[in-house]
């Protein structure tokens, strides 16, 4: 005989039944709130190229200016933004950003500015400082928060508080994967195979170079900051629609299982009343 | 009158992309007009009114911070916030006005917060004016 009475089979189908219930309600949330977040960052990617290349195109076609954003300095003290999610069931994604943060930055003088609940949580508990824990609710943060920060960590960075400002955040790549990356956001680094030939005099800037660079460079990193983020929410819709969608079909393996076993025994004991009812008579 | 192509994109989207014949920006230090064939130019924006004139129509928006770039006749406006004039919220910004004014008129209220009081105030002004000036 099976060993397992029929009434605790069925106990185990009913429980695993109502948890694939859940899962699969959240897989159907997640799958909707994907595709606000997909709209999302579809919508705001022209702006972030637009920005960049703009950004990139005035760094290098400017031979003779200098910004305090230019110049690299000896790297002492690092600031880390990470965005992670508020919630976990969300497969890897929680765990991925955040050990590839906490990889880079063990045994830096850094200090951490954590977005998202999971990741206040994490630096928390090994006990590394954060610059602010304001932003907790990573689905809150709006563009003008982003600013914000951005403001705030571009004055910090020019008053010497840190020599290197990065953000670790998970890239959108498609529905079915999402890979963590970290990005230097300050100090920018002329890129080497910049155009040539387009000398300084092709563009007329107003009022001088310097000044539309120092007034751009706040907007740059809330727009930069402000991508990170979209990529980051729809990932972690995605990660947690794939997670759900696993659970759900893990739990259906194991209904179908159960229900196997279920029926067998069922069989075996109806089997072994007939058997005792032959035997009596 | 000659046309030129411009693109204005947004955190939040493209919010224009096709010829326009004159673009009125505030920039840091003052409007600016930019019409076709404009020499490569860029500045960073101020807060305030836009103004795309585009097949003979005139639309206002508001418009704050960000950039304008002008290379090879292509214009790309990069503002961190703009929105036509027919689609601001004016009574968000009338809400924003008030809460902002009332900071302002608090005698304990704190450095920043004076700060960012003024600047809701600033963006709020502009909406509101650029609403009513359709």
């Amino acid at each position: 005989m099976a060993g397992v009475s029929t009434k605790e089979i069925k106990n185990r189908i009913r429980s695993m039944e109502s948890t694939r219930q859940i899962t699969k309600a959240m897989e159907m949330v997640a799958a909707s709130k994907l595709r606000r977040a997909q709209a999302q960052v579809l919508n705001s990617r022209p702006y972030f190229e637009t920005l960049y290349g703009a950004i990139n195109d005035i760094v290098d076609s400017n031979r003779d200016f200098s910004s305090p954003y230019l110049v690299s300095r000896p790297v002492k003290k690092v600031l880390y933004i990470v965005i992670a999610g508020d919630r976990g069931l969300a497969g890897g994604y929680n765990s991925n950003v955040l050990k590839l943060a906490y990889g880079e930055l063990e045994g830096k003088d850094a200090l951490v500015l954590p977005i998202g609940k999971k990741a206040v949580e994490f630096f928390r508990s090994r006990r590394i400082p954060a610059l602010t824990e304001n932003y907790a609710e990573a689905a809150d943060i709006a563009i003008g928060d982003c600013f914000t920060i951005s403001k705030q960590i571009s004055k910090a960075f020019l008053a010497g508080e840190f020599d290197e400002i990065r953000v670790a955040y998970t890239n959108f790549v498609s529905v079915l994967s999402q890979t963590p990356a970290s990005l230097r956001l300050l100090p920018l680094i002329r890129t080497k195979t910049g155009r040539e030939g387009r000398l300084q005099s092709d563009i007329q800037y107003e009022p001088s170079s310097e000044e539309v660079f120092d007034a751009i460079i706040p907007e740059y990193l809330g727009g930069i900051l402000y991508g990170a983020l979209c990529e980051s929410r729809a990932s972690e819709q995605a990660a947690r629609r794939s997670a759900m969608d696993s659970a759900t079909q893990n739990a259906d393996d194991m209904i179908a299982d159960l229900s196997l076993k279920f029926n067998r025994a069922r069989q075996a004991a109806i089997t072994q009343e007939i058997t005792e009812i032959v035997a009596g008579s | 009158m000659t046309e030129f192509p411009l693109k204005i994109v947004t955190p939040d989207g493209l919010r224009f992309d096709g010829p326009a014949e004159e673009l009125i920006v505030r920039s840091s230090t003052g409007d600016v007009a930019i019409l076709a064939r404009h020499v490569n130019y860029v500045t960073s924006l101020g807060m305030g009114q836009a103004v795309i004139v585009s097949k003979g129509q005139r639309r206002t928006a508001a418009c704050i911070g960000g950039m304008l770039s002008v290379v090879d006749g292509h214009a790309t406006l990069l503002p961190s916030t703009f929105e036509w004039s027919d689609q601001i919220d004016v009574e968000r910004a009338d809400a924003s006005y008030r809460r902002a004014d009332a900071v302002l008129h608090d005698k304990n209220a704190s450095e920043t917060d004076l700060k960012l009081a003024e600047a809701r105030l600033r963006r709020a002004l502009i909406r509101k004016s650029v609403a009513s000036s359709k």
